[in-house]
C-alpha cells in the first residue's frame, strides 16, 4: 500500500508542474506586453515599469523560468500587484470560509443525492424514479447563482431563516459558522448533488441485477439490509470517482458561491484579483485550486481498496 | 476502392444515399424520439427570438429614469432595471450572447477535438506528448481555467469563446481519442490500408463516421455547460462587456436589487436555466437514442 501511495505521489509531480508551467507561458505567452497587460489600459509608464521590475519580465524568459521553478520548489508563490503582500500568506489567510463552504456543500450533497438516488434505483421506472432524475437534471442545469438568488429570496428575504450573506467565523462557535454557510452550501450543493444522484442510480441498478443481490433476497436478508450492506457498498466505487471528478465543478462553484454570497474565502479573492488584474495571485490560486483537484482524486483512487477488499495496490 | 467506399456508407447508414432519403430518415428518427423532437422545436424557438428581437423590441440600453425599478406590467411586460431599462428587450436580446457563444464554442471545440484526438490516435508518436498536455489542462478545474484566461485577454466575446474552449477541448480529443483507438483496431480499417487508402482519406471516410456518436453527445454538453460559463464569466465581470445585454451581466447587476426589483432576477435567470436544461435533455435524449451504453462513458 505504502509504495503504490508514493508511486501515485510521484505521479503527480508532472500534472501539476504541467499547470505551473501553463500559467507561467500564459502570462508570457498572451498577445501584448504582459507588464500591460496586468497594469491595464490606463496605467503610467512608470507603473508599467514598476510591475515589470517586480515580477521580472524585463529578464530572459529562460532565467524567468528557472526563477519561477525554484520560487515553486520553496513554496514561494511571489507577491500581489495590488496589495504587495505574499500571496500564500493571502491564501493562507482566506481558507478558513472556502474550507468550511467546500465541506459543507459536500455533506450536504451526500446527504441529498445518496438516498435519492438509492430511491431512484429501488423504484426504478416508477414516478418516484422519474421526479427524481427531473430533479437532478433540474440541478444539473441551473448555474450556481441562480439556485443561489432562489435561496435568498425564499430562505432569507422572505422567511427570514437565514442570513442573506457574509461569514461568521469557525472562531466565533460552531453553530453561528454552520448558520451562516446553510445557503450558500445548498447553492453550491445542487449540481454535485445532482451528479451524485445520477451515478448514484445508475451504479446502483447494475449491482442490483447482480446474482448476489438475488441470493440475498432469495436467503430472507432484509430488503433495506440488502440494499445498504450488500449493493450500495459495491456500487460505491463510480460513486466515490464522481465525487472526485465533481471537485472540479465544485471549486469552480466556490468563486461564483463566495462572490453572491460575500464570503470572504479563496473564491471571492480569485473574483478579486480577477477584477484588479493582479495576476500573481490568479496564479497561485489556480496552482492551489489545482493541486486540490490532483489531490482529491489521488485520495479517491486510494479509497477504491475501502470499498472493494479485491482491490490491492 | 469502390469496396471500401461502400463499406463506409453502410456505416454510416444512409448518409450517403439520395438527398431525399436522407432527409425522409432523418425525420422518421425525429418522429420516434419525441423528446429529441421537442428540444430542438425549443432550441429554434430561442434561435428565433435571438434573430428577431434587435428588429423589433425597444433599444436594451435605452435608459429611462422616470420608470426605475417598475414591476411587470402590460406597459413593460417583465419589468424596469434600476436605470429604466426594459427588461423584456434585455432578456429578449440576451438570448444571441448565450446561444452565439454556446454554438461557437462547440463547434471549435469540436473541430480541435477531433484534429487533436484523431492525430493522438492514429499517430502512435504524437500520442504521448499531446495526451499528457491534455491531462494537464483537465487538472485546473475548466471554470477557474476560463476565468485565468479571461483576466488576461479581456473582456470580448472572441475571448469568452475562446477561453472556454480552451477549458473544453481536452475532454473532446480524449473522447475522440478512445473511441479512434477502437475503431482503428476493425477489420474495415484494416482492410483500407490493405487497400493503400492514404491516412487523410482514411480518417475521413472511416475513422470519423464510426466516431460520430459519442462526439454529438458530448457537443451537446459543451453546447450547455459553454452557456453556463459565459453567463458566470458575464456574472463576476470577467465575461461579455457590459455594454452588451448579456444573461450573466443582467444578473450581476440585478444583485442588490434582488428584494426591491426580483424580476430582474427572474427573467434572465429562468431563461437560462430553460436553455440549458434543453439542450440538457437533449443531450440525454441522443444518447439513448443513440448507443445506451455510452451514459456511462460519459459521465464517469
Amino acid at each position: 500500500m505504502i509504495p503504490y501511495i508514493l508511486r501515485r505521489l510521484a505521479s503527480t509531480v508532472p500534472v501539476l508542474g504541467f499547470v505551473a508551467l501553463f500559467v507561467f507561458f500564459l502570462l508570457r505567452l498572451t498577445p501584448g506586453d504582459p507588464a500591460i497587460l496586468i497594469a491595464g489600459d490606463q496605467a503610467t509608464n512608470a507603473q508599467i515599469e514598476t510591475i515589470r521590475e517586480t515580477l521580472g519580465l524585463n529578464k530572459p524568459l529562460v532565467e524567468q523560468l528557472v526563477g519561477w521553478a525554484g520560487q515553486i520548489a520553496r513554496g514561494d508563490l511571489g507577491r500581489s500587484v495590488f496589495s504587495d503582500m505574499e500571496v500564500t500568506r493571502l491564501i493562507g489567510l482566506r481558507i478558513e470560509p472556502t474550507a468550511m463552504l467546500a465541506l459543507v456543500a459536500i455533506v450536504m450533497a451526500l446527504v441529498i443525492a445518496l438516498p435519492l438516488g438509492t430511491l431512484a434505483a429501488i423504484k426504478a421506472g416508477s414516478l418516484v424514479d422519474r421526479a427524481v432524475m427531473a430533479f437532478a437534471m433540474l440541478g444539473f442545469s441551473s448555474p450556481v447563482f441562480i439556485v443561489a438568488f432562489f435561496l435568498v429570496y425564499v430562505f432569507a428575504l422572505g422567511l427570514g431563516w437565514f442570513p442573506t450573506q457574509g461569514y461568521v467565523p469557525l472562531s466565533q462557535g460552531l453553530w453561528p459558522c454552520l448558520n451562516s454557510l446553510v445557503l450558500p452550501g445548498l447553492a453550491l450543493a445542487m449540481l454535485y448533488a445532482a451528479l451524485l444522484a445520477r451515478i448514484t442510480r445508475t451504479a446502483l441498478l447494475e449491482v442490483l441485477a447482480e446474482d448476489y443481490v438475488r441470493t440475498a433476497h432469495a436467503k430472507g436478508v432484509q430488503p433495506g439490509k440488502v440494499v445498504i450492506g450488500h449493493a450500495l457498498k459495491n456500487a460505491a466505487i463510480p460513486i466515490v470517482t464522481v465525487v472526485g471528478v465533481g471537485i472540479a465543478a465544485l471549486l469552480g462553484g466556490v468563486v461564483v458561491t463566495e462572490t453572491v454570497f460575500n464570503i470572504p474565502g479563496l473564491g471571492r479573492l480569485t473574483t478579486d484579483a480577477i477584477l484588479r488584474r493582479d495576476y500573481p495571485v490568479v496564479q497561485g490560486l489556480i496552482l492551489v485550486f489545482s493541486v486540490v483537484y490532483v489531490l482529491v482524486n489521488l485520495l479517491v483512487d486510494l479509497s477504491y481498496a475501502l470499498f472493494d477488499p479485491r482491490i490491492r495496490y | 476502392m469502390t469496396e471500401t467506399r461502400s463499406g463506409a456508407a453502410e456505416v454510416k447508414a444512409g448518409g450517403v444515399h439520395a438527398r431525399g432519403t436522407y432527409i425522409r430518415e432523418t425525420w422518421r428518427f425525429l418522429r420516434a424520439n419525441p423528446v429529441i423532437l421537442g428540444g430542438l422545436g425549443v432550441i429554434l424557438f430561442f434561435t428565433l427570438v435571438a434573430l428577431v428581437a434587435p428588429h423589433v423590441l425597444a433599444d436594451p440600453a435605452r435608459l429611462n429614469p422616470i420608470q426605475r425599478l417598475r414591476p411587470p406590467s402590460l406597459d413593460h411586460l417583465f419589468g424596469t432595471d434600476q436605470v429604466g431599462r426594459s427588461t423584456f428587450s434585455r432578456t429578449l436580446n440576451g438570448t444571441a450572447i448565450s446561444l452565439t457563444v454556446g454554438a461557437l464554442v462547440t463547434f471549435v471545440t469540436v473541430v480541435f477535438g477531433l484534429l487533436i484526438g484523431l492525430s493522438a490516435g492514429f499517430v502512435r508518436k504524437l500520442d504521448g506528448v499531446v495526451m499528457r498536455i491534455m491531462d494537464g489542462i483537465m487538472a485546473i478545474p475548466g471554470i477557474l481555467l476560463a476565468i485565468a484566461l479571461m483576466s488576461l485577454f479581456g473582456s470580448s466575446v472572441k475571448n469568452v469563446v475562446i477561453a472556454i474552449s480552451i477549458a473544453e477541448i481536452p475532454r473532446m480529443a480524449r473522447i475522440v481519442r478512445s473511441s479512434v483507438l477502437v475503431i482503428r483496431e476493425q477489420t474495415y480499417v484494416e482492410a483500407a490500408v490493405t487497400n493503400g487508402t492514404r491516412l487523410p482519406r482514411m480518417l475521413l471516410l472511416h475513422v470519423l463516421p464510426n466516431a460520430a456518436a459519442p462526439v454529438i453527445v458530448q457537443a451537446t454538453y459543451v453546447f450547455a455547460s459553454a452557456m453556463i460559463v459565459e453567463s458566470i464569466l458575464s456574472f463576476l465581470g470577467a465575461g461579455t462587456p457590459p455594454t452588451i445585454p448579456s444573461w450573466g451581466n443582467m444578473l450581476a447587476e440585478a444583485r442588490p436589487f434582488l428584494q426591491r426589483a426580483p424580476w430582474m432576477v427572474a427573467f434572465p435567470g429562468v431563461s437560462l436555466a430553460l436553455l440549458v436544461l434543453t439542450v440538457n435533455v437533449l443531450g440525454d435524449a441522443l444518447r439513448d437514442a443513440i448507443d445506451p451504453r455510452l451514459a456511462r462513458k460519459l459521465r464517469s
